[in-house]
């Protein structure tokens, strides 16, 4: 399914549509307002893009010195070539312990992995431990946010989730309360477990070690309880100096969600004594987008989501309609390099506003990458045929300044005059939840050959009323 | 060719040419009183500092706090304050210490810009311990203040015990805390429901 027909699916209830909206503004308002606090931001910005780039340029060499230091601390580090791959050692190290409850914190890269799936249908009871990977996993659902998976639900629906589930009192909404529940149910949970699964937020080449950022604690209780901890990583995630961390802290949850930092920023060396821990890095595509130029630079990225928050498309869509783990943006970007045909319309979710390349806390130019997505796809004739066609005619006429005049005549006229079914049809599709703006009086040639540009003259001719935009 | 093989060598095609590593030094910002930035930090994420002048000072501090007055099971591994009556070293597993109410531990320095403390596991059994209690208590000496995570990492490595193997280290920040309903924050999620920072002179 596209994301324009997947979208219009969310669109069509207005009001969540419109509560999302602000659910997600909300998060980049306070996001803006941590980033000014502090007058070094743009530096910082600056510093961790040139550090993960000066990373990516040497992954290899870190990806050896990671693993050799990782292993002096009595950790094991495993390596997998894809999300198959990456499951089968971690079902593999399940089984011959004999493990059937695992507790999990949040973590994109099993989510892409698809490992809950799996481990459910070989028997074992996975819980995601996170408070919205848990209702998300509860309705049967996939996160569709990466930072706030379950930004999508009211808490009319967990209060009826919880009512259901938990045996919480029917029509009660109250966080406190529903989270108070969750606490005491998930809190089983943890003390059940016998091996805990988290992800890696980065992971340090000079030391072997890594950290995971939580604001609940979740991770720390998962892989802190059970005598088994795997940690999966993406290759991406290293950084070569612990000190580098200061850069990265600092900017992740201010980005994120707006706080100076997580409530816990937990650095692992090594197993617990008495315990074991397995590390596990994961390529499933990454070296392929290393080697692609114009698109590299989104191995920058830490996962904070500030993307989707600010992004006018995710905002008004909904994580889910991008039907991949990571939507918005960045998702925009890394999912057609796996497969350009099944995600081709991602690239056009996008209005090429550039509002992510200015919150990217690592600079990834993420409108630069959609664009250059959208000239992939079209040299590539993955663009529908209709859409490549149209923008033939386009150039064509682009080319040529009398037929681009002409056309701009044409326009004019037939916006005014041509009869309201002739421009609202299913063949424009423009027209399906937009009003065409009137025809202007004077084209913009006239008016820019009457001075406009060239002081107060600038608005003359313009009829206001008519030309101001909705 | 194992995944290992296969991995390493298909990144070492792909890297682009090397680019240098930049420095660590910057034009970060300081505070004027960085004592009083850190306690407005915690404050504003739910938390609390207080700045104690003495053993005694803290100990008061402790006590005029409910939660810890009605608490039955305390550990502290802080000499002079507070009082003991779950020692959380002497339990075998750490799943004993589910029902911990309150620990009592020390940081080993404070950041300004964050309000976060540095706490590792030296000196504790269970490295679980400052995440399963109700009421978590770090007590910080006042001059191991530092402006930002950068000055903090010149402090700090990778902990290490006195046996030399690794240990585990990590910034505590306030409360455990969630905002997954509605974007409504809620403090307590999975770990400690509240936090204090006691920073002795």
């Amino acid at each position: 399914m596209s994301h324009a027909t997947a979208a219009a699916e969310f669109v069509a209830d207005v009001d969540r549509a419109r509560w999302h909206d602000r659910a997600l503004w909300f998060v980049r308002s306070k996001r803006d307002k941590c980033a000014q606090q502090l007058p070094e931001w743009e530096a910082l910005r600056e510093r961790a893009s040139l550090v993960k780039q000066h990373t990516a340029s040497r992954m290899a060499e870190y990806l050896e010195e990671f693993e050799r230091n990782a292993v002096a601390l009595g950790a094991v580090v495993h390596w997998a070539r894809d999300a198959a791959e990456h499951n089968a050692i971690v079902y593999g190290l399940l089984k011959e312990r004999g493990i059937q409850r695992v507790v999990k914190s949040k973590s994109m890269l099993t989510e892409e992995c698809g490992l809950n799936p799996l481990l459910e249908s070989k028997g074992l009871e996975v819980v995601d431990t996170d408070l919205g990977e848990w209702i998300v996993q509860l309705r049967h659902e996939h996160p569709s946010h990466i930072v706030m998976p379950a930004i999508h639900v009211k808490k009319q629906e967990v209060g009826e989730l919880f009512h259901e589930k938990l045996g919480t009192t029917a029509g009660s909404t109250d966080e406190k309360y529903l989270v108070g529940a969750a606490r005491a149910e998930l809190r089983s949970k943890f003390l059940a477990g016998t091996a805990g699964i988290t992800g890696v937020n980065f992971a340090i080449a000079e030391t072997g070690g890594f950290v995971v950022c939580t604001n609940e604690g979740n991770a720390d209780l998962g892989a802190s309880l059970p005598a088994l901890h795997i940690a999966s990583m993406g290759i991406e995630k290293l950084i070569p100096r612990m000190a580098d961390l200061g850069v990265f802290l600092r900017l992740l949850a201010r980005s994120a969600t707006g706080q100076p930092i997580t409530t816990y920023s937990s650095h692992f060396h090594g197993p617990k004594p008495g315990g074991e821990l397995h590390i596990v890095l994961v390529d499933n595509g990454r070296s392929k987008l290393l080697a692609n130029e114009e698109l590299r630079r989104s191995l920058n990225c830490i996962r904070c989501g500030a993307c989707m928050n600010t992004c006018p498309v995710y905002r008004r869509s909904g994580g889910h309609s991008y039907g991949v783990t990571v939507p918005g943006p960045i998702g925009s970007v890394l999912y057609p390099a796996r497969d350009m045909q099944a995600h081709k319309s991602l690239p056009d979710a996008c209005s090429l506003c550039g509002s992510c390349t200015d919150v990217c806390p690592v600079k990834i130019p993420l409108h630069h990458q959609l664009l250059a997505w959208r000239k992939t796809l079209v040299k590539a004739k993955v663009t529908p045929w209709h859409m490549r066609a149209a923008m033939s005619v386009v150039g064509g006429v682009m080319a040529r300044p009398w037929l681009f005049r002409l056309g701009g005549k044409l326009g004019r006229f037939a916006l005014r005059w041509s009869p309201r079914w002739l421009t609202y049809n299913g063949l424009n599709p423009w027209g399906a939840q937009r009003e065409m703006p009137p025809a202007a009086k004077q084209t913009f040639s006239k008016l820019y050959d009457d001075g406009i540009g060239h002081g107060s003259a600038r608005m003359d001719g313009i009829d206001k009323d008519q030309n101001k935009l909705d | 060719m194992t995944a290992r093989e296969t991995i390493l060598e298909a990144v070492r095609r792909a890297q682009p040419e090397a680019m240098p590593l930049p420095a660590l030094e910057g034009d970060w910002i300081r505070y004027d009183d960085p004592v009083a930035q850190f306690c407005a930090v915690l404050e504003a994420i739910g938390s609390r500092a207080v700045v104690v002048g003495s053993i005694e000072a803290a100990q008061a501090t402790l006590e005029a706090l409910p939660e810890y007055e009605a608490a039955q099971r305390v550990f502290s591994a802080v000499e002079g304050i507070g009082r003991t009556t779950l020692d959380a070293n002497a339990v075998a597993t750490p799943h004993e210490l589910a029902s911990l109410e309150v620990a009592i531990l020390p940081g080993e320095l404070a950041v300004a810009e964050n309000g976060a403390v540095w706490v590792t596991d030296l000196g504790l059994r269970h490295r679980v311990t400052p995440f399963i209690c109700e009421l978590l208590v770090l007590v910080v000496p006042k001059h191991a203040m530092v402006h930002t995570m950068h000055e903090a990492y010149q402090r700090i490595s990778a902990p290490r015990r006195p046996d030399g193997s690794p240990a585990f280290g990590v910034f505590i920040a306030g409360p455990s805390k969630t905002a997954d309903i509605e974007q409504s924050l809620v403090i307590g999620a999975h770990g400690p429901k509240e936090s204090l920072v006691l920073l002795t002179e």
